[in-house]
């Protein structure tokens, strides 16, 4: 059977299970559009957890990032995964407590004010859109690859099998859906990880193959690998290129981020109890690191076969480098899609793929007649690449597929469902129109969503130039808004709701404006993106962090100046710090 | 036999239990930073003298070991919780 016929019925065989899933798991209540009725498993939200924060980005794009950043890459594993110590600690157990739908009501409750559960709903709906964006675009890349369709059908597929089960089921729809893409997901991602392994090395731990010996006998990968890729001009694999202060703050703001987004957070609302919402956050990241542990190892073993497919013999002899003409199959396929590119700037029929900004190594390479780098390969590619080039068999090639699209869509979902549950519940319910009914509220929630769907497909469908960018924006603003009014919300009996709002304006407007003074999001940006022209030396990827210090800051010294936090809300603290006397999730 | 009212032994009992919990927290905490930010970012050149099978230590710190410090982490502070729950008895159900 051919590969696309393969993959229509791999990707078919999934949607179909999600739609049955959809059919079966309706929301009847508020409660269960919201929060699934409060009565999911701890390990089953753990697993819908994984699927719900394992997004395109996760799957698609952060194991090619490590294998061209290599030990640079170190900041998406530990920010990624770090930030559930902190949900696990400081946060998921004490709003579990609390025991209500949506984070801006929690903040809203607690700063006992209307302005910043509006400002936490700005927040919150420009994190999850831009976020969302990045999802809709790994559909598209997926469906035209893999299934060679228009990006267009693509997306109208994705987005109708969203709007099956996020609008008719809700949190629960969602819930048990995103537990069947996990399964898809992790095997889609593993199963190709363990093969390349066994190749390599003959391992077939994924964790443990790239800290052993290759098979051929020429040592350990990783230093075989550093061996490989300095020969060519690169930085060594396990070197960094970052400053430490620039690595140290992009980690944190991606771990302080993570447990700030709300899509993140929310799931922790739909256990039953507060001690399962301290145990489900360390069930989360057991199926997240189940991916986050291989990816590293992914990273490396496809950075070590993309190098010794170009560089075929000893650098710099005259048949040391591949033919074009005999380039493998994958490498024309993806051509096509022009997300690896091929230029014979030498004009020998041969690839030369090198660091060519690297001067002492360009001046060699020249000795050799090359004319610099020849190939340049995305980022995105490798993942999706990975079992082509290892030339594995065509059902795990159609099942990389089925995953990427899984864990595109269940982190669309899980992001939609926020949105809408913002609009519904703490825009229209909470603020312009409090006297609606449930079922108005359950209906709005749908149409809500339903609208959001359709932005979220056409962001995807004409991607502003900056998706790739924005990445920064989610998690630099997730960290300096809304990360530090909640746990100050739970931790500070004294912070009052000036200070909230302040510090909170302060976090956004600042790590706002400075992604924007060096990325130009909607305007050219103002100064170069170089370390030398950044504050303290840190990049805007990780100026969240420094975003997050300013609101802290700035929240403690307005709440001093300012009168303290009325008696119900001192009572309300030491309510939520109690486990004792939770109830599932409430409306009121 | 203390003369206070049921309400206010309710009370101190809320704050030793706090302060139990933030105990708890700190630990946690620094052992996270620790292994994440020291390990794997501060200290990497120094660790990366040291080599374990394939594995440059830092290095394995920062792209494996430390996620399974995280893993650790979350499941004994969960654990520790509950004992800690049930000691003040604000244990659920």
């Amino acid at each position: 059977m051919d590969l696309k016929t393969l993959t229509y019925i791999v990707v078919g065989l999934t949607f179909a299970l999600y739609i049955g899933i959809a059919l079966w798991t309706r929301a009847a209540s508020t409660g269960e559009f919201y929060v699934a009725g409060g009565g999911v498993h701890p390990i089953v939200n753990g697993m819908a957890t994984g699927a719900d924060w394992m997004s395109a980005a996760s799957f698609i794009s952060m194991a090619g990032l490590i294998a061209f950043l290599g030990y640079g890459g170190s900041v998406y594993l530990m920010g990624w995964t770090g930030g559930y110590v902190l949900l696990a600690m400081l946060l998921a157990p004490y709003l579990r407590k609390y025991g209500k739908f949506t984070v801006p009501e929690f903040i809203g409750d607690r700063y006992y004010s209307k302005t910043a559960r509006l400002v936490a709903v700005v927040c919150l709906i420009f994190i999850s859109f831009t976020y969302v964006a990045g999802q809709m675009r790994g559909v598209g890349i997926v469906f035209s690859r893999f299934m060679e369709v228009e990006i267009l059908t693509g997306l109208i597929v994705g987005m109708g099998i969203v709007f099956v089960y996020a609008v008719l089921g809700g949190m629960k729809g969602i819930t048990y859906t995103q537990v069947a893409q996990y399964i898809v997901l992790i095997l889609a991602y593993t199963v190709p990880a363990v093969f390349i392994a066994v190749q390599l090395t003959g391992n077939p731990l994924p964790q443990l193959a790239f800290g052993s010996k290759l098979s051929d006998g020429s040592g350990y990968m990783l230093d075989r690998l550093n061996q490989v890729v300095t020969d060519l001009g690169f930085a060594a694999y396990t070197a960094g290129n970052k400053s430490t202060i620039d690595v140290f703050a992009i980690t944190f703001a991606l771990m302080v981020g993570t447990a700030g987004l709300p899509h993140v957070i929310v799931r922790f609302f739909t256990v039953p109890k507060v001690r399962d919402a301290r145990s489900s956050a360390g069930w989360a990241l057991v199926f997240i690191a189940l991916l986050y542990t291989v990816a590293p190892a992914v990273g490396a073993m496809a950075r070590y076969n993309l190098t010794t497919t170009v560089q075929t013999g000893v650098v710099g002899a005259p048949d040391g480098n591949l033919s074009y003409e005999q380039r493998p199959e994958w490498m024309k396929r993806w051509e096509t899609t022009g997300l690896l590119k091929f230029k014979d700037l030498n004009g020998d029929g041969r690839i030369q793929y090198y660091q060519d900004k690297n001067k002492a190594f360009a001046e060699k390479a020249a000795s050799f007649g090359w004319k610099g780098n020849e190939l340049t390969v995305d980022n995105d590619i490798m993942v999706l690449a990975n079992p082509e080039i290892a030339k594995l068999p065509n059902w795990v090639i159609a099942l990389v597929a089925a995953g990427g699209i899984a864990a595109a869509l269940s982190t669309a979902a899980g992001l939609l469902l926020v949105i809408s549950s913002s609009i519904s519940h703490d825009l229209l319910k909470g603020t312009l129109m409090p006297d609606m009914s449930e079922k108005a509220e359950l209906m709005s929630g749908r149409i809500a969503a339903a609208f959001a769907i359709a932005i979220a497909g056409y962001l995807g469908y004409n991607p502003p130039g900056f998706v790739a960018q924005v990445v920064a924006f989610a998690f630099g603003l997730a960290a300096s808004s809304l990360f530090p009014v909640i746990i100050m919300g739970i931790f500070s009996k004294t912070v009052n709701r000036e200070g909230a709002i302040a510090g909170m304006l302060t976090g956004l407007i600042f790590t706002f404006g400075y992604i924007l003074y060096f990325k130009g999001i909607f305007i050219t940006p103002m100064a170069d993106n170089i370390p030398a022209n950044w504050l303290f030396g840190i990049s805007p990827e990780g100026i969240g962090t420094v975003g997050m210090v300013l609101n802290f800051v700035v929240a403690f010294a307005v709440s001093k100046v300012t009168a303290p936090p009325p008696k119900e809300v001192q009572e309300l603290i030491e309510h939520i710090r109690l486990p004792y006397g939770a109830g599932t999730a409430q409306s009121h | 036999m203390s003369d206070n009212t049921p309400s206010e032994r309710m009370d101190a009992n809320a704050v030793d239990y706090w302060r139990a919990s933030i105990r708890l927290i700190f630990i946690c905490l620094a052992i996270w930073f620790v292994c994440s930010y020291g390990f794997g970012i501060l200290f990497v050149d120094a660790l990366n003298t040291i080599q374990i099978g394939g594995f440059k230590l830092g290095f394995w710190f920062a792209q494996n070991g430390s996620i399974y410090v995280f893993l650790a982490l979350i499941f004994f502070y969960a654990a520790r919780m509950n004992v800690i729950d049930r000691e003040h008895d604000v244990h659920e159900d």
